[in-house]
């Protein structure tokens, strides 16, 4: 039902993101989505890429802070109010969204990637849904 | 509670210990005069002559002594002593110019091993033990100082130096060592070396004598935890005489001086004003009984505060707290003196081990700025903004607590601060003052 994201933290300076995405290309790592919050102070990159073990790795041995974390990714049709349903259903369970963003695919589905609060609860409350999750599994050939 | 070595000396009422500083003072003061032209200058400038020093009453009257004045002097202008009286020579490498060089005559090295002998006796070690020196033998004072110590006590002294710890280990085990002197930071290490053997049980350490770097109670703690003993710090600095200054008893309220040969002084850094009884200031130094390099109220640059009051242990010898800082380090932001001790000691409190930080000071409009960048490593992450932002108060509100000053904290990236060896730069100074 999971999927790995690699997290990275980076100061909020000049070529930090550069330097990050740098390693990614060296080690022939593809970046499926990626998202960046950021404060003034630092910024957290997100990303979903086609090798998350490696990715992380490589990041580490060029000495930044990555780490993985498990998230959802949940294929949505292109359907007025398939999100809001799924939004709604954690809500209702009383899950907390840590935060979300659009992951991006080759057919014709939507795609959205979800950070609970509390994953197995979350994982709980979609059960009964019949959602379709990309998965750790998937992902290499996405 | 533990043996005293020497009660005669350790236990005398304030009023004999007075009288006895008086007299050695006096004494102390003559000798520099005849014997050493730097100080017979020195005192001449200001008009003094050994006559005006009549008992710890006039200390006040005499100049300060400095690195500077060692180092102006080296390698040997500060001995008061021929070089035939002179036994044997220590050298500290300072971290800016030349090295201080110091001189023991055979009377000096008997004294110290005496202070040695008393502090480990206060650490409840005897002559039944084996105690392994784990300091530095050499130039550096730690080595020998302690071991001659542990011979004059006539415990069995191991003189293991510095740099194979895993053969420390296999001598601790199969001698049956129960005593060890080594720095604080190379003790937790052999600490987890031994923990991870699972050897914990295979040891019989009792106590463990740490100094010669600054250290944190909380690291003291973790050191009697890890080992099952009791770990007391030991003082001392080579220019006074070298580990055995002064050490803390089993009750651990401050380190006891050894007075009758080291007549110790607080004074405040910015007016060299003595200073009361339990406020912080930086700590001085009168050789009493000295012979090779005697010196006349020697600035440690060490920051403490000193209390006279007798100790549950039976000594009444002065004590002085856990160093704060050294002097050289003091900043002062917006009219506060902050140590970045302080703030290390804080950041201590967060977790296990300290992290690494940086502390940058500025003026930004006629204000002080202080930003303490810490470095977000592993057990301080998280993918959630939220959370490293509450991180960021955390080190603040703790920060805040310490020095009584807002600071901005600053998460950086890890490895991104100077790791240097040796002393590191943990302060960064931008304030330009005219
Ligand atoms: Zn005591």
């Amino acid at each position: 039902m999971f999927l790995k994201q690699v997290s990275v933290f980076l100061e909020n300076a000049d070529g930090r993101l550069g330097s990050a995405l740098n390693v990614l290309k060296n080690e022939n790592i593809n970046i499926i989505s990626l998202s960046l919050a950021d404060t003034t102070e630092f910024g957290m990159l997100r990303m979903i890429v086609s090798d998350p073990e490696k990715a992380k790795t490589a990041l580490k041995s060029a000495g930044l802070s990555a780490h993985l974390t498990d998230v959802f990714a949940i294929k949505l049709p292109h359907v007025v109010g398939s999100l809001q349903s799924v939004v709604e259903t954690i809500s209702k369970a009383g899950i907390n969204i840590e935060y979300m963003y659009a992951l991006s695919t080759k057919d014709e589905n939507a795609c959205i990637v979800i950070k609970p609060a509390d994953k197995e609860a979350c994982a709980k409350a979609l059960e009964g849904m019949k959602l379709d999750f990309v998965t750790d599994d998937m992902i290499k050939n996405f | 509670m533990n043996k005293i070595w020497n009660e005669a000396k350790e236990c005398m009422s304030r009023d004999e210990m007075s009288v006895l500083q008086s007299k050695r003072l006096k004494k102390q003061v003559d000798y520099v005069y005849h014997n050493v032209e730097h100080y017979r200058k020195k005192m001449q400038s200001v008009g003094l002559e050994p006559g005006d020093i009549n008992g710890i009453e006039d200390l006040n009257k005499l100049p300060y002594t400095t690195k500077d004045d060692l180092r102006d002097t080296y390698p040997f202008g500060l001995f008061a002593a021929p070089q035939s009286e002179i036994v044997r020579i220590h050298a500290s490498s300072g971290t800016t110019g030349k090295a201080t060089v110091v001189g023991y005559t055979r009377r000096d090295i008997e004294i110290w091993s005496e202070c040695v002998s008393r502090a480990l006796t206060m650490c409840g070690l005897g002559r039944n033990d084996i105690v392994q020196v784990a300091y530095g033998y050499g130039l550096f004072t730690g080595g020998l100082g302690a071991h001659y110590g542990v011979e004059n006590l006539g415990a069995t002294v191991v003189p293991m130096s510095t740099g194979n710890t895993k053969k420390l280990i296999t001598m601790m085990k199969d001698f049956g060592a129960t005593g060890i002197m080594c720095t604080p930071s190379y003790l937790l290490h052999i600490a987890e070396t031994i923990i991870e053997n699972g050897d914990l049980e295979n040891i019989k350490l009792r106590a463990a004598v740490c100094g010669a770097e600054p250290w944190t109670e909380k690291m003291r703690l973790q050191i009697e935890e890890k080992l099952h003993l009791n770990c007391h710090d030991i003082y001392g600095l080579s220019e006074i005489m070298g580990p055995g200054v002064a050490c803390d008893c089993e009750l651990h309220q401050g380190l006891h001086i050894q007075e009758d040969h080291f007549l110790p002084e607080i004074i405040s850094p910015e007016t060299l004003e003595p200073i009361g009884e339990n406020e912080l200031g930086e700590l001085v130094f009168t050789t009493l009984t000295k012979e090779g390099i005697p010196l006349i109220r020697y600035r440690t640059k060490d920051l403490t505060s000193i209390t006279r009051c007798s100790c549950g242990c039976g000594r009444t010898t002065a004590r002085i707290a856990r160093f704060k800082g050294r002097s050289d380090d003091m900043l002062i932001l917006r009219g506060v003196n902050v140590f970045p001790s302080q703030i290390e000691a804080a950041l201590l409190e967060l977790s296990e081990t300290l992290p690494h930080y940086m502390i940058i000071i500025d003026r930004v409009n006629n204000l002080d700025t202080i930003e303490v960048q810490v470095e977000v490593e592993e057990r301080f992450f998280s993918d959630e903004i939220k959370e490293l932002e509450k991180l960021t108060k955390r080190i603040e509100g703790v920060i805040k607590q310490a020095i009584g000053l807002a600071v901005k904290v600053k998460l950086v990236e890890p490895k991104t601060l100077d790791r240097s060896e040796g002393k590191s730069v943990h302060v960064i100074d931008h304030r330009v003052f005219d």
